[in-house]
């Protein structure tokens, strides 16, 4: 069951019992959690454990097999390196993408729409990039200008899918920033990630490995027990840190289920 | 010498076929131009020589008929698209090695019928164009291709950007990459079909191909590429139609010369700018 728009109380997103998958496959089973406006959720889990599988049904891309999901509007911030550095595209064409899906399909994006894209570009601070090449910036530039085209497509709610892979500390500080600022604006942020110490100091977390494994407030969740459980024996600990940390191996790209 | 100059570029347009034949090359020059930026930046190269060699079935048994080239062009892709969409499905084949066992059993099967002795003449235009023996309906036929493929391409401008640039995100977006494909597959079907009269069955794709990936070298926007590939294609179809009225050479073979010589020249020319700026030094780094 899917209601797209009518979520109860001040939960913009409401997922209960969800149950979902691939063929004879369930990816994700026994998922139930709301998330509020105004909240950054890091969504915690090994590759295949269903954090794909949760961002599609969120979209409206897979069909619930069982539970509920109440959802407004979403977009999607995906990981660069799914986006073609070759393309002749400039930060503003990209960021111009996110009002298509506003428009009728015969209409072109008109000056109201570049506006909105040159305004959310700016946002990012991007403001003076928007005839670069989308190829040509850097790895955190081009994760910025994804979320400016999310922007652009005004959804209340925004679904990041690792944006932190392969960015420099300064770049990811910013990248994090940003993230607090659209949270400020009454934004939900559901953000797939495999950073602990990141999650740690986000509002909610959500772990999953095939089934929901935990969700609630940082200190709740980020306990070793949990932390095993969603991935595994495979993670350690670093004395110094006194933290658990996901190894490298889990930081790939191509996660679907 | 103004008066050479003026005469050498002057006398082929006397001739009513000659200026048919730039008229249609120029026509086929602004649509496989635009439309082969799309196919390119889309990954369609393969498709769109596939789909060419494919039809030649249709071709030839059209002609051997008596019957429209249109038709049989029409009914060859049908018959190629359906063929690589079955063998597609056998499992552990691979669709690539489809495309290759389908495409290259229909282009036997054309040649085959080709060299019948039952093949009427004037087959030799079929595989490499005649751009000299265009009639009135294909000068109109390429004429509503070129308005077909600028509205086309103009709807979905947006939408053809969001599928190549990242198929993923397209759906989050709202745009269905399915349908867009299949646009610019019908779109790449009728140029072929509108483009072999001209070009011929082996050189059609040169139209589609050369043109955009000579843009590529001097441009890096989507909407001058598309003006610098249409361009491209004219300049050159009717430079190669010169080269062929003096050189005494196939009109069909020069056309596609001459779009391939564009694309050699201006990659040269690319290659030693960048190597002027390599030894002035490195461009400042963009943050």
């Amino acid at each position: 069951m899917r209601d797209r728009g009518a979520v109860s109380g001040t939960a913009l997103v409401r997922v209960d019992g969800l149950v979902a998958g691939y063929g004879e496959t369930v990816a994700l089973r026994d998922a139930t959690f709301a998330v509020h406006a105004g909240e950054r959720v890091a969504v915690l889990g090994p590759n295949g454990g269903g954090k794909t599988t949760l961002f599609r049904v969120l979209l409206g891309e897979l069909d619930a097999r069982e539970g509920s999901v109440a959802v407004p509007r979403c977009a999607v911030v995906p990981q660069t390196e799914r986006s073609r550095l070759d393309f002749p595209v400039s930060a503003l064409d990209v960021a111009l993408m996110g009002a298509v899906s506003r428009l009728p399909w015969w209409r072109r994006p008109g000056r109201a729409e570049r506006r909105a894209a040159v305004e959310a570009l700016a946002a990012v601070g991007l403001g003076d990039r928007a005839d670069t090449t989308f190829g040509d910036l850097s790895g955190g530039q081009r994760q910025r200008v994804l979320v400016a085209r999310a922007l652009v497509q005004d959804a209340p709610v925004i679904l990041l899918d690792e944006p932190f892979t392969g960015l420099d500390s300064p770049s990811a500080e910013q990248l994090e920033q940003l993230l607090a600022s659209l949270a400020a604006e009454g934004r939900a942020l559901l953000i797939a990630t495999h950073d602990v110490g990141q999650a740690r100091r986000w509002d909610r977390v959500l772990c999953v490995n095939r089934r929901q494994v935990a969700f609630g407030e940082p200190e709740e969740v980020l306990r070793r027990e949990v932390l095993e459980e969603t991935y595994g024996a495979a993670i350690v600990t670093l004395p110094e840190a006194c933290e658990a940390i996901v190894p490298p191996h889990h930081h790939h790209h191509g996660d679907h289920a | 010498m103004i008066a050479s100059v003026g005469s050498a570029i002057g006398d082929p347009l006397a001739d009513p076929l000659l200026r048919r034949a730039f008229l249609e090359i120029a026509l086929l020059g602004i649509a496989g131009g635009a439309l082969g930026c799309w196919v390119v930046f889309h990954k369609l190269s393969y498709s769109a020589e596939s789909l060419a060699h494919g039809m030649l079935p249709g071709l030839v048994l059209a002609s051997l008929a008596g019957l429209p080239l249109l038709l049989g062009g029409a009914a060859g892709i049908f018959v190629a698209a359906a063929g690589v969409a079955l063998a597609g499905r056998v499992p552990g084949i691979g669709r690539d090695t489809a495309v290759a066992v389908v495409v290259t059993t229909l282009f036997g099967l054309g040649a085959l019928l080709a060299l019948s002795p039952a093949t009427p003449a004037g087959l030799q235009g079929i595989l490499f164009g005649d751009p000299l023996g265009v009639s009135d309906t294909d000068l109109a036929l390429a004429a509503g291709l070129v308005l077909a493929t600028l509205l086309v391409l103009r709807l979905l401008h947006g939408r053809l950007l969001i599928v190549g640039f990242d198929r993923s995100a397209a759906r989050a977006l709202g745009v269905s990459a399915g349908v867009v494909d299949l646009a610019l597959l019908a779109l790449l079907a009728l140029a072929l079909l509108v483009a072999v009269q001209g070009l011929g069955n082996l050189l059609v794709v040169a139209v589609l191909i050369a043109p955009p990936a000579a843009a590529r070298q001097v441009t890096r926007r989507m909407g001058a590429m598309l003006a610098a590939s249409a361009a491209i294609a004219v300049v050159s179809g009717v430079a190669g139609l010169y080269l062929s009225y003096y050189a005494h050479t196939a009109a069909g073979a020069s056309v596609a010369g001459a779009l391939l010589a564009a694309l050699v020249l201006l990659s040269a020319v690319r290659a030693l700018s960048r190597a002027r700026v390599s030894v002035r030094g490195p461009a400042p780094s963009t943050g």
